[in-house]
This record gives structure tokens, C-alpha cells and sequence, in this order.
């Protein structure tokens, strides 16, 4: 299956983002990310069926998603083997985990005083993930509009040199170390490629099918001793069991 | 404005494992038992059904069953020298919360320290000399043996109904078990669970060089088990959804599944949850405990008073209890002086990983929490350190728990973090990869300790608990030695390539380990190094029991809670039949 993998074809899918972002109410917005709709219509061509779906950005202002959709797609690129980020759907769950309980600060712990860290220490900035992201984000394409060239009209080669020195560490984006925030995007991609598609992200779970990985399948008592055989099945998704099932201990109160 | 409550016999201070077993124990015997548990009830049903359960993002990377840090954390530096900052997110270790505790989403693997362990300090000395150890390092025996402990590891075991295969039956060597364990009284309740692939390559590799592998003691049951409080248990299905989940399928022992239905039908026992204990009261002598403050959910405080207390939270927060309540004297690293928070230890985890050629297909999704094969040939003392300059060792194994691929996709090293040359290593790899954990033993050094930070406080305006921690490099030296031989295993399975990953420092909050933290209360015979007896009861505040692992003097090869259950036992015992039939100071000073 052919994927998109240039930056031209990722900035179409950006122009589209921002145009169904202006006539969709949000309601219907999330209906279009879940799981059921997972493989969403192509936006462009009839021959690419699994291309990627229009992520209606809540989180990301205009500048900012067409670096995510770019830069996203570098960090996991579409290629023979299958899809990339972006048609994984991943700007769509940065999207998403950013505008919410994650982006506000979910699990942080928040007290200053504020002194550096050693690296033993970890995380110190008093950035929840939303104000990092939009920090430096802001901070990039201030430094990019110097060259005049936005990042996702870069070669993927220039992307990549580009991407690297944010890895690196050597800048400062306006207080957000630049090896932190790639750091972040970097963890937050992979997630948004392998955790469950209700999140937005592994679009008709296709990142599980590239490694062979069932998802939420849970049974493999008479597989687990098929030594070296290959388990085919489909991988299932967390949103396709809609009711749930319960297994039922009468001799175990459900609650209090 | 507190409210202060109607007087009862025991107060438990954490709903866990080793809080459901006191409570029930001491409830049956006839005492009025009120349990206080800071997080949620929370039971197999409704709350840890699937498939909301097989949750990656959330329960894994997002920790959705872990102690809240946003109100919560502690404070860590590697040295006296730095300054403590919060641990801003997990991911070191994972103290657990809500009804259950951490034993909720445990991997199951059911362990016996070895009667060698309980006796380290005195047995290296026999077999090495005087000499042998770095100075700083400050071991030291627990004040019970092997021999004492034994019916209690066993009765844990049949709660549990522990899946595995005995090694040594009374002396005598079983064989397909692990010849190096300590006699045990009978066979585990029920037989090994199924072997996986990478059990299996791991075992014939194992056998060609002349080590000894047997079945993973789990858990995750094998076959369906009743247990002797009526309680039954279904056989698991390798979901691979253990450690950080819970089970939906009654297949993990649990407090849920092994004993709290039995607890909460006891009139004598109430159950309160969303509760924050505060303190431990003490009297005007400092001598005696009045029972605790604790803050509800809704923000209100109480006094509960009670004749016995009992803290069996989490070991760190067994710790910062004793602190905030002034119980015991907090441990000077200056001076050496000083016992609570003393002795704190951890875990030295290494791993191997060992790439194989495409047409070998591991499956790595399919597996429980404990269904690994594993040898114990460079474990505790089962081999000589002669010459080695080190104690301890690590069990080796091939104890992979899932596949989950947020947080599993190994790739060789030199990948590059990200991009097409990462992505295509991770299609490669990540169905033909067998990984081994080193599960290595911690010692107790004297620079390793916890206290009450200056300066950062928790959501009730109370001081965090700091942490002082760096590998001593005792362990960093087993790190090396065990890693060099668990290699040789992975070119003995036939494996392309094999890497080595021994533990080194400095010690990082920054990568998960293993949420195996112990000291800061330990048990001894002596109180200027210990903090409670031999029967877990404070040196100086006889009617309050200190239980977790947190009494571990240090931290042996093995996971702990299998001797945390033996030793819960054994203070339920000391408690029934000595403590409250003449309450007092057990063990005369």
C-alpha cells in the first residue's frame, strides 16, 4: 500500500485538518475519532484508501500542527512496511492528550520551589505539557519564519538535520530546553503510534498489525505452549467490545 | 475543628495485603478492627473488568493505579551533597494506592528469601572473614530465621495458592524445582504454570551449561484453586496484562481475591476508605500510642483512638509515618546514629536482551506476570565471592510479563532513537527478542537513607518523605559479574546477538526498576540498629507494629512480597497469642 511520506502530501493533509475544523462542531469531531471510524475516508485520490483521517485540531493552533504533522512524520516515517504517524493518526492524539487532562498537568506533581535537577532528578520545569508544547512550539517557528521556509517545506533530510539539533539540547525555546521538549515529542509520538486507537492515535490499529501485536485480545492459554508458531489474528481494539464483559464471582461482593 | 471518635482495639493504617491479613486475623479473634485506607474501594467487579482494563496508555504509561504524586511524591538526590527535588512523575518505582494496595497490580512472583538472608550479616562473616566487606556497607541479620519463618511462608503460599514446582521437600532435592531453596515443609498448593517460548530456550541453554533452571513461583494460578478461607481462584489465560493492571479474571491473587471478601463480612472489621492518616498519636511519656488523626475525603479530621496500631501501608510510607509521628529516632548518616530511615534499599536491576534471526517467533504478548524459567546458580550466596570483592547475586530469567509495545519494542544497540532506521529495527525485533532480568539483591550503606524533606510538602501541608539513594558499588560489581554470565545464557539459546545490560549508577528516578524499596524500619536484635523487634513491634512505642518491607535490613535476589507475606503471618501470630494477651514490650531491652 502506498502511504504519503513528503512533506507536500503532509501539508494537504493540514489544510484539510483546519478546513473541516471550521464547519464541524465539536461533538461530531470526537465521533470521528473513535475507534469504530478508525479508518477514515481518504481526503485526497480514491486510490489511497488507509490514508490518513482529518484530525480536527482542539489544541493545536494553525502554525503549531503543520510542525507536529511534519515533524511527527520524521520521528515515525511512512515506508514500505506500513504507516507512518501521521497516517497513524498521531498529531491527532497529541492533539487530544495535550487539550486535556494530560496537557493540564495529569500526574505532575506542581509545588515549586523550581531549582534545576540532575538528570537523576528528571522533569523540573514548571511547564505543564500544554504550556511546554506551546512554548516551544512557539519558539520554533519563530526561529524557522527566520528562514523563511517553513518546517514541513524542508527536504526530509533538512527536517531531520532540523529535528536532530532540538534533540540535541543546544537551544533555548523561550525558557523550554530544547532536548526536553523533543524528548516529549518523542515519547508522546510512540505512544499515540501504539496505544489503543480510542485515543486518537494507531489508526485501524495499524501499527499493532506491523509488529503482530493482538492489542486488547486477552486469551492465549492453549497458544502459549505452540512454541515458535506464528499467532494470526487480527488485533483488537478496546473500543470494539462496546459492552464490556464481566465475569461474574457470585461469592465476591461487587462493592461495599 | 476534629471529631474525635469512639475508641476501638486496633487501628490499621493501610488496606493492602498485609492489612487485610492483620485485620483479618485479629478481627476473627475477636478484636474490634477499624481499617483506614487513603485510596478507593475498588473490586474485581465492576472495576477491573476488561476490555477497559487492557488499557496500555493508562494503566502503564499513565499509571492509573499508582499513589497519587500529585499530592503525594517524595523527594530524591543521590548524595548529602545535592538537593532533594520532587519526583514530579513515576517512573522509578510505583507505589500503589487504593483498597488492595500495590498487590492489585503485582506480577505475581512468589519468592523465599533464603535462610542465608535472614542471617547475612553473621554468615558472610563466617564464610568470607572479617574483613571482606566495604566499611559503609551496614547489612545486618534480621533477628529471625529461616527456620522460624517457614509455616508462614507456607500458609501465604496457600492463601495465594501459589503456582510452582518445590525444590527441596524437608532436605530432600526435588527434582524440576530449585535445589538451591531453602527446605520447605510441602509442595507449593498447585503445579507450574504452562512454559512460554522464551522459558523454554531459556531452560535447554541453562541445562547445557550446568545451571539449574526451574519454574517461576506465580501467582497467576495454573489450575483453579480454593483456598483455606473458602476463597476460589481461576487458572490464567496469559493475557499479558499483569504488573500495573489488575485482573478481571480472579486468576492473580489479590487481597480482592485471596482474603478481603472474607474480611469485610467480619461485624468486628470496618472498612474506611478515602482516609489520610495524619500522625500517630503518642501519649505524654512518648511511650505509648492514643491512636491516629486521619483526614477524610471530604477534607474532614478525625481522631480515631485505639490500644493497637498498626501501619502496613507501602514500605517508604511505613517510613514517613513513623517520622511525621516522632516515633523512633530519625538515623543520622553523620553520625550513624539513629535508626528510622536507616538502612534504606532497593533493587539492582539488570537485563539481557538476545536478538534472533527471523524464522524464531517469541510471541512476547502471550504470558503472565510469573511464567518464567529462571536459575538461581548466581543468586544470593549459591556460589562462592571468593575473590569476587562482592556479596549477593541476582537470579537470571527469562521472566518476560508482556508485549505491550508502548513500553516494549527492544532494539539493538546503536538504533537510532527515532526515524526510519527505529522503526524498521522495531519491526525486526520486537516478535524475535528474548529478554532476561537480573534481579539483583541490594545492601544496606551507610550514605543510603530516608528523612522528611525541608521543603516540599504534600496536599495536607505535611513534609514529604526525602530519599538519599545511589548503588553502593557492591552491587554495581554483582551487576557486572551476574550480567557476564546471564550473556553466556543468551549465546547458549542461539541468539544472533546478545546484549548485556548490567545496572550502573548513578541511580536514576528516571527509569523504571522496580518498585522493590525496603529499610528505613528495619527489624533486629538490637535497638540502636533496628527499629522494631523481631516480632515487628517498635522498640519504643510497644503498641504500635511496624509492617511492610520496610523491616527488610536489605534487599535480597528476590522479589519481596513472598517474605513480606511470611513475615505478616508471623506478627499476626506474635500478636494473637503473645502481644494481646499481655500487652507490653515482646522482647525485653
Amino acid at each position: 500500500m502506498k502511504l504519503p511520506n513528503t512533506p507536500n502530501v503532509t501539508r494537504r493533509s493540514f489544510v484539510a485538518s483546519v478546513g473541516a475544523a471550521t464547519v464541524l462542531p465539536p461533538a461530531t469531531a470526537l465521533l470521528a475519532d473513535s475507534a469504530e471510524a478508525a479508518p477514515l475516508a481518504a481526503h485526497h485520490g480514491a486510490t489511497a484508501p488507509t490514508e490518513p483521517g482529518q484530525s480536527v485540531y482542539l489544541f493545536f493552533n494553525v502554525a503549531e500542527a503543520r510542525f507536529i504533522e511534519a515533524a511527527c512524520e520524521r520521528l515515525i516515517p511512512a515506508d514500505e512496511s506500513g504507516a507512518g504517524a501521521l497516517a497513524a493518526g498521531v498529531p491527532n492524539y497529541l492533539d487530544k492528550q495535550l487539550g486535556g487532562a494530560w496537557g493540564a498537568g495529569e500526574r505532575l506533581y506542581r509545588s515549586g520551589p523550581w531549582l534545576p535537577g540532575t538528570p537523576s532528578q528528571g522533569y523540573q520545569l514548571p511547564f505543564t505539557p500544554a504550556e511546554l508544547f506551546h512554548t516551544a512550539l512557539r519558539a520554533i517557528n519563530q526561529d524557522l519564519d527566520k528562514g523563511g521556509t517553513a518546517f514541513g517545506d524542508l527536504s526530509a533530510q533538512a527536517q531531520d538535520t532540523y529535528l536532530k539539533g532540538l534533540e540535541a539540547g543546544g537551544q533555548d525555546l523561550d525558557g523550554v530546553p530544547s532536548a526536553v521538549f523533543f524528548d516529549m515529542l518523542l515519547r508522546m509520538t510512540i505512544e499515540g503510534f501504539f496505544s489503543d486507537p480510542v485515543y486518537g492515535g494507531n489508526r485501524a490499529m495499524v501499527a499493532w498489525r506491523m509488529i503482530g501485536f493482538p492489542g486488547a485480545y486477552a486469551d492465549y492459554y492453549e497458544a502459549i505452549d505452540q512454541h515458535g508458531v506464528k499467532f494470526e489474528r487480527a488485533p483488537m481494539s478496546i473500543g470494539e467490545d462496546r459492552h464490556g464483559h464481566v465475569h461474574v464471582q457470585p461469592a465476591i461482593p461487587a462493592t461495599l | 475543628m476534629v471529631q474525635r471518635l469512639k475508641e476501638v482495639d486496633v487501628v490499621v493504617i493501610g488496606v493492602g495485603m498485609v492489612g487485610s491479613i492483620l485485620s483479618k486475623e485479629l478481627a476473627a479473634a475477636g478484636y474490634k478492627v477499624v481499617g483506614l485506607e487513603r485510596g478507593q474501594a475498588r473490586f474485581t467487579v465492576p472495576e477491573f473488568q476488561s476490555p477497559a482494563i487492557h488499557d496500555e496508555l493508562r494503566f502503564d504509561v499513565r499509571k492509573a493505579l499508582m499513589q497519587d504524586n500529585t499530592r503525594e511524591p517524595v523527594t530524591f538526590r543521590n548524595n548529602s551533597s545535592q538537593t532533594a527535588l520532587p519526583v514530579r512523575r513515576w517512573e522509578s518505582f510505583l507505589p500503589g494506592t487504593g483498597l488492595g494496595g500495590s498487590m492489585v497490580h503485582w506480577n505475581g512472583q512468589t519468592y523465599r528469601f533464603q535462610a542465608n538472608d535472614f542471617e547475612l550479616a553473621t554468615r558472610t562473616r563466617e564464610r568470607y572473614g572479617k574483613g571482606f566487606l566495604d566499611p559503609d556497607i551496614t547489612i545486618q541479620d534480621w533477628g529471625v530465621t529461616y527456620e522460624e519463618l517457614e509455616p508462614h511462608f507456607d500458609r501465604f503460599e496457600y492463601l495465594l495458592g501459589t503456582s510452582g514446582k518445590a525444590g527441596n521437600i524437608k532436605g530432600q532435592i526435588m527434582p524440576g524445582g530449585d535445589p538451591h531453596e531453602s527446605p520447605r515443609a510441602r509442595e507449593y498448593p498447585t503445579p507450574p504454570m504452562k512454559e512460554h517460548f522464551q522459558g523454554a530456550l531459556f531452560r535447554k541453554a541453562a541445562i547445557s551449561l550446568g545451571y539449574h533452571p526451574f519454574p517461576q513461583p506465580s501467582s497467576n494460578l495454573s489450575q483453579p484453586y480454593t483456598n483455606p478461607e473458602g476463597m476460589k481462584l481461576n487458572t490464567c489465560v496469559f493475557c499479558g496484562f499483569c504488573e500495573r493492571y489488575a485482573c478481571e479474571h480472579y486468576a492473580k491473587s489479590t487481597p480482592q481475591t485471596v482474603i478481603l471478601p472474607v474480611l469485610l463480612a467480619n461485624q468486628n472489621f470496618e472498612l474506611r476508605t478515602g482516609c489520610q492518616v495524619q500522625r500517630i498519636n503518642l501519649d505524654s511519656t512518648r511511650k505509648r500510642a492514643t491512636g491516629v488523626n486521619y483526614i477524610d475525603a471530604a477534607g474532614r479530621e478525625f481522631e480515631q483512638p485505639a490500644a493497637l496500631v498498626i501501619t502496613s501501608s507501602f514500605a517508604i510510607n511505613n517510613v514517613r509515618m513513623l517520622l511525621l509521628s516522632g516515633i523512633g529516632k530519625p538515623y543520622d548518616p553523620g553520625t550513624g546514629k539513629g535508626v528510622v530511615g536507616r538502612n534504606y534499599a532497593y533493587q539492582t536491576m539488570s537485563t539481557v536482551a538476545s536478538f534472533f534471526d527471523q524464522d524464531v517467533i517469541i510471541n512476547p504478548f502471550m504470558a503472565s506476570g510469573a511464567s518464567g524459567t529462571l536459575i538461581n546458580d548466581f543468586a544470593g550466596d549459591n556460589f562462592d565471592h571468593a575473590g569476587l570483592g562482592f556479596i549477593g547475586g541476582a537470579f537470571i530469567g527469562a521472566v518476560n510479563t508482556n508485549g505491550r509495545p508502548i513500553q516494549y519494542h527492544p532494539v539493538p544497540p546503536g538504533t537510532p532513537a527515532w526515524g526510519k532506521g527505529w522503526k524498521d529495527a522495531v519491526l525486526k525485533h520486537y516478535n524475535h527478542t528474548v529478554m532476561f532480568s537480573l534481579h539483583g539483591s541490594s545492601v544496606s550503606q551507610r550514605q543510603n537513607y530516608l528523612d522528611l524533606d525541608p521543603t516540599y510538602r504534600d496536599a495536607w501541608g505535611q513534609p514529604l518523605l526525602r530519599m538519599t539513594f545511589d548503588f553502593p558499588p557492591n552491587d554495581l560489581k554483582m551487576a557486572a559479574y551476574v550480567t557476564a554470565k546471564a550473556v553466556e545464557i543468551g549465546k547458549a539459546m542461539g541468539a544472533k546477538q546478545v546484549n548485556g545490560s548490567p545496572r550502573k549508577g548513578p541511580y536514576t528516578t528516571q527509569q523504571y526498576q522496580t518498585t522493590h524499596n525496603t529499610g528505613g524500619t528495619v527489624m533486629g536484635k538490637d535497638p540502636s540498629t533496628s527499629v522494631v523487634n523481631r516480632y515487628l513491634q517498635c522498640w519504643d512505642v510497644p503498641n504500635v507494629f511496624v509492617i511492610g518491607a520496610s523491616n527488610y535490613p536489605q534487599n535480597a535476589s528476590w522479589n519481596p512480597t513472598g517474605t513480606l507475606g511470611a513475615l505478616t503471618y508471623w506478627a499476626a501470630d506474635a500478636l494473637k497469642n503473645k502481644y494481646l494477651k499481655n500487652p507490653g514490650q515482646l522482647v525485653p531491652t
